[in-house]
């Protein structure tokens, strides 16, 4: 009964003109970063976040929420025509996706792309609206140690998933930690890691460090070389677009499949769209009665993963808006987004700001009509974004990032440090070291470090606190169990297929 | 030579990051440890510079002790030049920002991406330069009331 009278709320908030609006924008923008290859979701709302400074916080997150889901249907529009993914939750795609653009069915994978998108992006939102709240009352129960065990489950989650070297990601952490520990430290006012400069004492800026390492390490990665791919026509007119029923038919169990398969993948911090497009596609083959047409151009081969990684953005949101915990880059720009807002996701987040929760929840339904609107009749018209030369698009790029920084704080230091953390990015790329890491241990590191200490003054500098208590001692111990998994074979052996899949 | 240069890339990354962490240690060694009201100020940033340390090391060792394998690739150092050309243009053009301002600056990079890392030629860059500066322009501190770096020319 509240989930009802929470949703009829978040639909008279999504409802409103001015959200319609940003909601649109978000998708729309989604869209487009979806369909460019080398611009990610994480950059993007990276890059934007400083922008939402003076918009209302719901305005801002369904904005910005929109981009995130948007981004997953754009992004099989490039695996479709070019082979080439938009985001690396499209790789999959690529497989059966180009396959049928080849032999002339472009605008079915297209619209069958679309169409699982829709509907496990709203299966997605479902299970949020189901999920959170109770999730959200069981987490009411959580103390500082409790905090700190679900933190370190979700980084070593994320390690765990993050890379192919496990020490190289837990290294990336920890510079993450290392940064996030910037500045005055609020328990007894000392300055750390400061190097003298005053700008410093307020700690790093996370958007500094977030649009330096996504957008300009990005940027600068793609910048290595000049190429550029080659398009497939896109069919015209929204009957060419359509698929016919035969394939529709065949989808069936591939549009149950990923919407399942995603959005329990989407609760697990680490794991991800990626993983969760690659297993949904293989339960796809080896339930099919034809395993070995896999790959030649199928359209459950297009159904399953593209649904797969819709649906896990409503799953992602979970453990975000009730735990406070992100599971990705992505969440993770989001988490600092309501901190910067001045907002907590937590398990108060839904009793205290119903109006965002829920106006959050109903936006994602409406934005997912919105996206399916647009991503059928308009594919034609996204597809010419392509056509966008990167050498005007980078510019653009480089333009942003430097504007967004400095609105935030009008300080050329901040645009200095986006210089220097924009080297780190594409260093970090180059040398293997991975991103998501990084930006959760900076996002995590000052809560982390706050309920550690809180929770050794209540047991008076006594570290047996943390496994005395029967949930933070579970946490813990899974977090010790996933980081020492890799040292068996064939545990580090599935982790490393996990990877290279999602590579 | 190519198993050489990746390597090579281990080992440096490791020691610099074993040196980051010996930095994070001797900074959080002067700070308190252990008060009477609980955990001082160097308590977690000593815990993870320890860290810091052991992981770096294991990843110098290990990179040391492996044997070069077939997937490990190459550093491309025209491409890595590239880039670093990029990332130098990009620093001229923030150290720049307080005599010349972000109206110039933006226009002057936007050319250089142009006509030297994509080699079109002059007046397309010329052209695609002044019209992402104007879009900017209009966008920005028009459209949007946000503020763009200003020179000493006040733009």
């Amino acid at each position: 009964m509240d989930i009802i009278s929470g949703l009829l709320q978040g639909f008279a908030v999504a409802l409103q003109p001015l959200n319609l609006f940003w909601c649109f924008v978000g998708v729309l923008l989604g869209t487009v970063v979806g369909i460019l290859p080398g611009l990610g979701p994480p950059a993007t709302i990276a890059m934007l976040l400083p922008l939402t400074f003076q918009m209302s916080p719901t305005s801002a997150i369904i904005m910005l929420a929109g981009i995130y889901y948007g981004a997953k249907y754009g992004g099989s529009t490039t695996s479709i025509l070019l082979n080439v993914p938009g985001e690396s939750a499209s790789v999959v795609t690529c497989f059966d996706g180009y396959q049928m653009a080849r032999k002339g069915r472009a605008g079915a994978a297209l619209g069958i792309a679309a169409i699982a998108s829709f509907i496990a992006g709203t299966v997605g939102v479902l299970g949020l609206m189901l999920i959170a709240p109770p999730l959200a009352k069981f987490a009411l129960s959580f103390s500082s140690p409790e905090y700190f065990a679900l933190m370190c489950l979700g980084l070593a989650m994320v390690v765990l998933l993050a890379g192919k070297s496990l020490v190289k990601a837990l290294l990336a952490m920890l510079v993450g930690l290392w940064i996030a520990g910037m500045g005055i430290d609020l328990f007894s006012s000392t300055s750390r890691f400061t190097f003298g400069h005053m700008e410093m004492l307020d700690g790093v800026d996370f958007v500094v460090v977030a649009i330096g390492v996504f957008a300009l390490g990005e940027v600068l990665g793609n910048m290595e070389s000049r190429e550029e791919g080659q398009m497939l026509p896109v069919p015209k007119g929204l009957r060419n677009l359509l698929p016919n029923v035969e394939e529709l038919k065949a989808c069936r169990f591939a549009f149950v499949n990923g919407s399942v398969i995603g959005f329990l993948i989407g609760v697990l911090p680490g794991a991800g769209s990626t993983i969760a497009s690659f297993i949904s596609y293989g339960v796809e083959k080896a339930v099919s009665k034809h395993p070995e047409k896999f790959g030649t151009g199928v359209p459950e081969g297009v159904a399953a993963p593209e649904g797969a990684n819709n649906s896990e953005t409503g799953g992602a949101l979970v453990p975000l808006l009730t735990l406070g915990i992100p599971g990705s880059g992505t969440t993770a720009i989001l988490l600092a987004a309501f901190v910067l807002w001045g907002l907590k996701p937590g398990p108060l987040m839904i009793q205290d700001n119903p109006t965002l929760f829920w106006g959050l929840v109903a936006s994602m339904y409406v934005g997912n009509v919105m996206l399916l609107i647009l991503n059928l009749p308009l594919i034609p018209l996204f597809a010419q974004i392509l056509k966008l030369p990167v050498y005007v698009l980078y510019p653009i790029i480089f333009g942003i990032s430097i504007v967004g920084v400095y609105s935030v704080s009008g300080s050329l230091f901040d645009v200095w440090m986006l210089a220097a953390f924009g080297l780190l990015g594409y260093l970090m790329r180059k040398l293997d070291y991975p991103a998501a890491p990084l930006i959760l241990g900076l996002v995590l590191g000052d809560g982390m470090e706050r309920a550690l200490r809180q929770s050794l003054m209540m047991s008076q500098g006594d570290l047996s606190i943390l496994v005395s208590r029967p949930i933070s001692a579970v946490m813990l111990s899974l977090a010790v169990l996933i980081l020492i998994a890799p040292l068996f074979r064939k545990a580090n052996a599935w982790r490393i297929r996990m990877i290279d899949e999602q590579a | 030579m190519e198993d050489k240069s990746f390597k090579a890339a281990d080992l440096w990354s490791g020691l610099a990051l074993a040196a980051l962490g010996v930095f994070i240690i001797m900074e959080a060694r002067q700070w308190e440890f252990m008060g009477p009201d609980g955990p001082g100020a160097g308590f977690f940033p000593l815990g993870y510079g320890i860290a810091m340390v052991a992981l770096s090391a294991a990843l110098v060792i290990a990179s040391v002790l492996r044997n070069p394998s077939r997937t490990d690739s190459a550093v491309n150092w025209r491409e890595t030049g590239r880039v670093f050309a990029m990332w130098m243009a990009l620093v001229v053009a923030v150290a720049t920002l307080k005599v010349s301002g972000f109206v110039i600056n933006f226009a002057v990079l936007t050319f250089f991406i142009v006509a030297v890392m994509y080699r079109r030629p002059p007046l397309r860059a010329a052209i695609v330069a002044a019209a992402c500066t104007a879009g900017f322009y209009l966008v920005f501190p028009l459209a949007l009331g946000v503020s763009l770096p200003a020179g000493m020319l006040g733009f």
